[in-house]
């Protein structure tokens, strides 16, 4: 049984493999409409994502496949205490692959070793979103052209912004990528990420709490938001939020090519002036999302 | 200072000094009902001082996280009052129901009834981490 739970899971080869299929899907919708007829979807979001559990469901839509689900846990058997094992085992007796998102770190892996189908993980707290990387690896490749021999810089929450670790994880794989890592002191890339994949694999990467300054340097900008959620602390919250908001004026030294791409959602941290720019990806990363994701169900139920 | 041989055993030498009150509790050895020594700070060539645990039972008793603990401990297995084997104990790939996670969002924190495991993530920097959560091991 195959699961995906981290990133890391797949191999290079299966990761591209993954975003050729997402590409002749985007090419030919059409020819992949009825492959997951009869084909039941379970999307389990312990802790509510909407626009994540919405990419799922129409990509299991597109593919001809029903869904069924929970958006939160209040309207989950989670409420009346059930173990995350025992809900993964009963819905496995109904759905033929499960979407899990969950607010506490190593959930879908729990999942994983008790499911009898395959499991996603949907996002499991400030630990890993690999749908999300790889929809984030999809629109590089698509903007690029490649997913080698750029300079990628790293905005915002790079502590807490699990979609920054799992994609800097994920490119360190990749040949000439060079790291920028934008964001305030507080908020700092962990330094177990930095050792074990940035200096352990001899990386070339630059730390700094200047935008402005490395701007001029960046292929890619990968904006994030200060997300509220993952403080202890509202006061820290507050203070930190409005660290880094992009705005027309701080593009100025861009590259022309620049691609600037984002999780979603925004809260502030890129000006709604921005979105009209040629530069700004962040919705054709987010319809990208919906592509990746019918590529990953159908490599998970064997199907392409 | 007497402490009698024992007959059938295990006997945990070469601990740094200081150690094994934290390796008696890691090892749980507080619940077992057969005897247990302990000697602090004896003298030690190779180290100067050391701790020694003695533990006079034929029983399974999870050594794994004393490579964790304490890598250079020796671990020496007594039946019928006999040395039978000596081993250091090493670093284990993998420490079961030993160590707790620390880590407030791990899913091990509202689900205790889940196996408590740990892998050994980096053998220089003698890192474990949680299998679900990642976090480091902390004692």
């Amino acid at each position: 049984m195959k699961h995906l739970i981290d990133i890391r899971d797949l191999t290079q080869a299966e990761i591209l493999e993954l975003l050729d299929l997402a590409d002749a899907i985007v090419a030919d919708p059409a020819a992949y409409r009825e492959v997951c007829r009869y084909k039941k979807l379970a999307t389990l979001f312990f802790e509510p994502s909407t626009r994540t559990r919405l990419s799922f469901e129409a990509a299991m839509y597109e593919l001809g496949g029903q869904v069924l689900g929970f958006s939160e846990a209040a309207s989950s058997s989670a409420a009346k205490g059930e173990s995350v094992a025992d809900t993964i085992r009963v819905v496995s007796c109904y759905a033929d692959i499960i979407a899990m998102r969950h607010p506490k770190e190593g959930a879908p892996l729990v999942g994983a070793m008790h499911a009898g189908v395959p499991i996603i993980n949907a996002g499991d707290g400030g630990h890993n979103h690999p749908t999300q990387t790889l929809t984030d690896l999809m629109t590089i490749r698509r903007e690029k052209g490649r997913l080698s021999d750029f300079t990628i810089g790293f905005c915002g929450d790079l502590k807490f912004g699990r979609t920054v670790h799992s994609l800097i994880a994920a490119l360190s794989r990749c040949a000439g990528v060079r790291f920028v890592l934008v964001s305030p002191e507080e908020l700092k890339l962990p330094s177990y990420i930095k050792k074990d994949i940035l200096l352990e694999q001899g990386l070339p990467y630059e730390q700094t709490t200047d935008l402005h300054a490395v701007m001029p340097e960046l292929d890619v900008l990968y904006m994030t938001r200060v997300q509220r959620e993952r403080f202890f602390n509202e006061e820290d919250y507050l203070r930190l939020k409005d660290s880094y908001i992009l705005t027309p004026e701080k593009l100025e030294n861009a590259k022309a090519a620049l691609s600037i791409l984002h999780p979603l959602p925004r809260v502030n941290e890129i000006d709604a002036a921005i979105d009209d720019d040629p530069r700004a990806c962040y919705f054709r990363q987010a319809r990208n999302g919906k592509f990746v994701r019918m590529a990953l169900i159908l490599k998970l139920l064997e199907l392409a | 200072m007497n402490i009698d041989s024992i007959q059938n055993g295990i006997v945990i030498d070469h601990i740094r000094a200081g150690g094994a009150m934290e390796l008696y509790r890691l090892l749980g050895l507080g619940e077992l009902d057969c005897p247990v020594a302990i000697i602090k700070n004896a003298p030690s060539r190779k180290l100067g001082k050391k701790d020694i645990i003695k533990i006079d039972a034929a029983r399974d008793i999870p050594l794994d996280v004393l490579g964790f603990v304490d890598p250079d401990a020796t671990i020496n297995i007594i039946r019928g009052g006999v040395l039978v084997e000596k081993k250091h104990a090493g670093l284990p790939e993998r420490i079961e129901s030993v160590l707790r996670c620390r880590n407030p969002r791990c899913i091990t924190s509202v689900e205790p009834g889940l196996p408590q495991i740990f892998t050994l993530a980096n053998r220089e920097t003698k890192t474990y981490r949680c299998i679900y959560c990642e976090a480091r091991a902390e004692r």
